[in-house]
């Protein structure tokens, strides 16, 4: 195990020690509540590990910045919220299309546009998953506590970097302002995943940066690379990363770009199960919900009401199975969530098993509480 | 000695670009410079936006980044802090550099970022159909101005200059010889160097705004180029529809990434 530090901080804190924990070496980004003090974490300690950190004009320029020093090589990372989330969607489109991997981190708000810009919500989950025109698949993953910002971190860049992709944080108000201990252990090398490099022994006429044969993605040299020549585009390209606007290849790009993802749910998806096991009555959430439901499952056993909760840390891909099995097993699933259904829309969409789908929302910039979540449940 | 053929992809030819495009001229005088210099195609990372002359990256064959509309200098900003031993060429159009883009052009040259911008200005959108851009001289008749334009265009080397940029210069297709010096200065150049490239669209601007055909538009800009050194003893008067041609600005100031550094080495503790 490498070395451990234990640390009173908050969630935004926990974000940039991971992100150096992980390799990140690169943010650019623009300032925005309640985001800005992982801009300022990141301005603080990247210097310090031989990293650079550069504030942009926009998010546009952010994002645009960020596929560039990936491309040569740098890990790298940006912190946002709401608005900013929205400029970003044009060049994230652009790192899925070329497929190159950096990690955004949305600090949830209120919204839509400037909304109550200081608290929190979790209404940015079917723009995480749909914001960018095109089909495509994302991987995004919703922490719950300031041990998560540090460890999922981590665990966020490993897959950027496994399947060549951007990969989302979908943080909140209440996770990311939170104060709590962590402990931060030093990833081993071994627990560090960087990009495929691909074999030395290739030529430049044998190698394909691009590979559409299987759901995998093919090696990433970095510009810069003695050996290789790299080529990327946001147009429709063939497996040498050339401009390829063939109905043909149009088809296998778009099909390829959400099976790399969905293909491979059962590596990529993350969830976590707390008393299911007899549960009658199953919670499905996520993010900071997950810590009022939790206290709503304990407060209705006390009763000796069977409950138990799902927690989905990782929303896109949606663990489907997971879902599924609640679904297949309770009586009634209530889904608390901060905003006025966006998961619960989607746990519907498996419920093929006649099992009571109800919701519980809060949309006023106050966290939910365990109360409310209860009293979703008897109203019905 | 390689030749301008060494960085090219020849099977990709013929372009796209129109019959007089101007585009063509600027794309050998690229690749004709990277010849000259002997440059490794290694080292070299080019990134182009959208449009017409964003598709120069399709005839070249080095590493290429081909972005968004307007955001290929924020992207070339990424791959020049990432690793500054490469040369980052960009290159643009007249809508992706001042008009979609133009808010990235002035904090890049602002930030003196090491990289060599080559704007392919044609005053119009080509690729879209020869709609009007940020550089559409007033008066002008395009498919969106078909009563004349009404705005002010943008004189590209004067919005850099006043942001900053520390080289500045501009050539005409007419000119290639120059217009290779010219790009060759800028690759040299420490820190943001823009080359503004007048280039010819005898399909849309010059059908439009009856300039004739390729060549009479090709000697029309011969004719209204006024070399820099005259012109700075020219009243504003008599440069009124001029194009002032050569190295407009060329100064010394530290690049973003050499000013950071600095900074990376006080407070490394890994090193």
């Amino acid at each position: 195990m490498g070395k451990i530090t234990k640390k009173f901080i908050e969630g935004n804190d926990a974000v940039v020690d991971g992100a150096i924990a992980a390799g990140a070496r690169f943010y650019a980004g623009y300032p925005i509540s309640p985001s800005s003090e992982i801009a300022e974490g990141a301005a603080r300690e990247l210097p310090r590990h031989g990293g650079i950190y550069i504030q942009m004009e926009d998010e546009i320029s952010s994002m645009a910045a960020l596929l560039g020093a990936s491309l040569a090589g740098k890990k790298s990372f940006t912190a946002t919220s709401g608005p900013g989330f929205s400029l970003m969607q044009e060049n994230l489109g652009l790192g899925i299309m070329s497929e190159i991997p950096t990690v955004i981190f949305d600090v949830q708000r209120s919204g839509p546009s400037t909304g109550a810009a200081t608290k929190p919500a979790q209404a940015d989950i079917m723009q995480a998953r749909y914001g960018v025109h095109g089909d495509h698949s994302i991987i995004a993953i919703s922490p719950s506590s300031v041990q998560d910002c540090y460890d999922l971190t981590i665990t966020a860049f490993n897959l950027a970097e496994k399947y060549r992709t951007p990969v989302l944080f979908m943080a909140d108000e209440v996770i990311g302002h939170l104060r709590e201990t962590v402990t931060e252990v030093e990833p081993e090398p071994e627990q560090i995943f960087n990009r495929v490099q691909p074999d030395p022994n290739l030529t430049q006429e044998e190698f394909r940066p691009y590979g559409y044969s299987s759901y995998m993605p093919a090696p990433m040299p970095a510009v810069g690379n003695p050996k290789f020549l790299m080529r990327t585009t946001g147009s429709t390209h063939d497996e040498k990363g050339e401009f390829g606007p063939g109905p043909e290849n149009i088809n296998r790009v778009t099909h390829y770009l959400t099976d790399k993802i969905e293909k491979n749910v059962d590596d990529i998806t993350i969830t976590r199960s707390y008393k299911l096991d007899d549960a009658e009555i199953g919670f499905i959430t996520f993010g900071c919900s997950v810590r009022s439901t939790k206290t709503a499952v304990d407060i209705l056993r006390k009763k000796g009401i069977k409950a138990g909760m799902l927690q989905c840390v990782t929303i896109w891909p949606l663990p489907e199975k997971e879902i599924r099995e609640v679904l297949s097993k309770v009586k009634t699933v209530v889904v608390p969530e901060m905003n006025l259904g966006q998961l619960a829309g989607e746990v519907r969409k498996f419920n093929d098993y006649g099992c009571k789908v109800l919701q519980a929302n809060r949309t006023d910039g106050v966290l939910i509480t365990p109360q409310q979540i209860i009293k979703a449940l008897e109203e019905e | 000695m390689a030749s301008y053929k060494d960085y090219m992809l020849f099977d990709k030819l013929p372009h796209t670009w129109c019959a007089g495009c101007g585009d063509g001229i600027v794309l050998q005088s690229i690749a004709a410079v990277f010849a000259e210099m002997g440059l490794d195609k290694h080292d070299i990372c080019l990134v182009s936006g959208i449009g017409c002359f964003g598709r120069v990256d399709d005839y070249l064959d080095i590493n290429c980044m081909h972005v968004t509309h307007g955001r290929a200098l924020p992207a070339a900003t990424g791959i020049a802090l990432a690793n500054p031993n490469l040369n980052v060429i960009v290159t643009m159009g007249d809508g992706d550099s001042v008009t979609i883009g133009g808010n990235h052009l002035i904090h890049c040259a602002r930030r003196n970022i090491n990289l060599t911008a080559i704007v392919a200005n044609n005053y119009n959108y080509g690729q879209t159909g020869g709609q009007y851009s940020g550089t559409t001289p007033t008066h002008s008749i395009t498919t969106t101005s078909p009563y004349g334009h009404i705005e002010k265009n943008f004189d590209i080397c004067k919005l850099v200059e006043a942001a900053g940029a520390t080289y500045v210069a501009r050539a005409t297709a007419y000119n290639p010889v120059q217009m290779r010096k010219l790009i060759r200065g800028g690759i040299e150049h420490k820190g943001f160097a823009i080359i503004e490239c007048m280039v010819a669209c005898p399909t849309h601007y010059g059908r439009y705004n009856k300039q004739g055909e390729a060549a009479n538009m090709m000697k029309l800009m011969n004719e209204q180029s006024v070399p820099v050194e005259r012109a700075r003893n020219m009243t504003e008067e008599e440069l009124e529809g001029k194009i002032i041609t050569g190295l407009i600005v060329n100064k010394q100031r530290d690049d973003y990434y050499t000013d950071y550094k600095r900074i990376i080495d006080a407070q490394n503790i890994d090193a």
